[in-house]
């Protein structure tokens, strides 16, 4: 394993072959969020209403509930690679990007499961009378 | 990392005369991180407080369609779209085109323009429906 010239660390290492993986992903998620959120405004808008029982009403039913769980997963996804590339780019203390990278990680995976569940709780029971 | 001072950097923001290419490209980045801040917590707070009740989803209703609410929803909403067509533009120069100076000038312009026009359209439509 080389650690002397730049080359010899090249040789020592390699590719491993995931140079692409996360602006790959940064892009399935974009047409995710473009199909997905496009999806949801057109349904926002040709609703009766945006009151408690018509949106309650309508997360409830499984063919929305299903792909607006999707939409924040990938929503989530897609803002995590994104904030990442920010913060590297911006936060140069290396303890700093560290515990900017921990508390990103949290943010997303705390924020999708949020939502995920907020959705599965409306899917499950429904309107909630006062 | 460590930089030397005695070499010179190459040329950065300051340098350069600003067009609508770097305008939409810092955009990106703008927009980008007000919706994942500002926009994904709105969406997870609408989620939840529909997921928890009459009460809470009402004090969600009373904040949003507050004066200021309006405006964080109209600026949200002009955000997505300037990302979602920025966006578009992405996939183009990702697949290798769109690089000529005239045509990505137009592009880059056009991102603009198409983000205001839909946040108008749509804001027109609720408020048009309201009425």
């Amino acid at each position: 394993m080389g650690n002397g010239t730049g080359i010899g660390r090249v040789r020592g290492l390699g590719s491993a072959r995931h140079g692409a993986h996360h602006w790959l992903a940064q892009r399935y998620t974009a047409v995710g969020n473009l199909l997905l959120t496009l999806w949801l405004l057109f349904s926002l808008l040709s609703l009766p209403g945006l009151d408690y029982e018509s949106v309650v009403g309508w997360i409830a039913n499984p063919v929305v509930a299903v792909p607006l769980m999707l939409m924040v997963v990938s929503i989530f996804m897609h803002l995590r690679l994104g904030m990442q590339v920010m913060l590297e780019d911006y936060v140069h203390d290396k303890g700093l990007a560290f515990f900017s990278m921990l508390v990103l990680n949290f943010y997303a995976f705390g924020g999708a499961a949020a939502g995920v569940f907020a959705i599965a709780k409306i899917a499950f029971i429904g309107v909630v009378k006062p | 990392m460590a930089r030397s001072n005695s070499r010179p950097l190459s040329p950065h923001l300051t340098i350069w005369k600003w067009g609508p290419a770097m305008a939409v490209s810092i955009m990106h980045r703008v927009t980008g991180n007000g919706l994942a801040t500002a926009g994904a917590l709105g969406l997870i707070w609408w989620l939840m407080a529909a997921a928890t009740g009459p009460e809470a989803y009402a004090t969600f209703v009373k904040c949003a369609t507050s004066p200021i609410g309006y405006l964080v929803m109209i600026g949200l909403s002009w955000f997505f779209f300037q990302h979602l067509f920025s966006g578009l533009r992405h996939f183009v120069l990702d697949m290798g085109a769109g690089y000529e100076l005239r045509n990505n000038k137009m592009w880059s312009i056009a991102t603009f323009v198409a983000s205001l026009l839909v946040t108008g359209f749509v804001w027109l439509t609720i408020f048009g429906k309201a009425l």
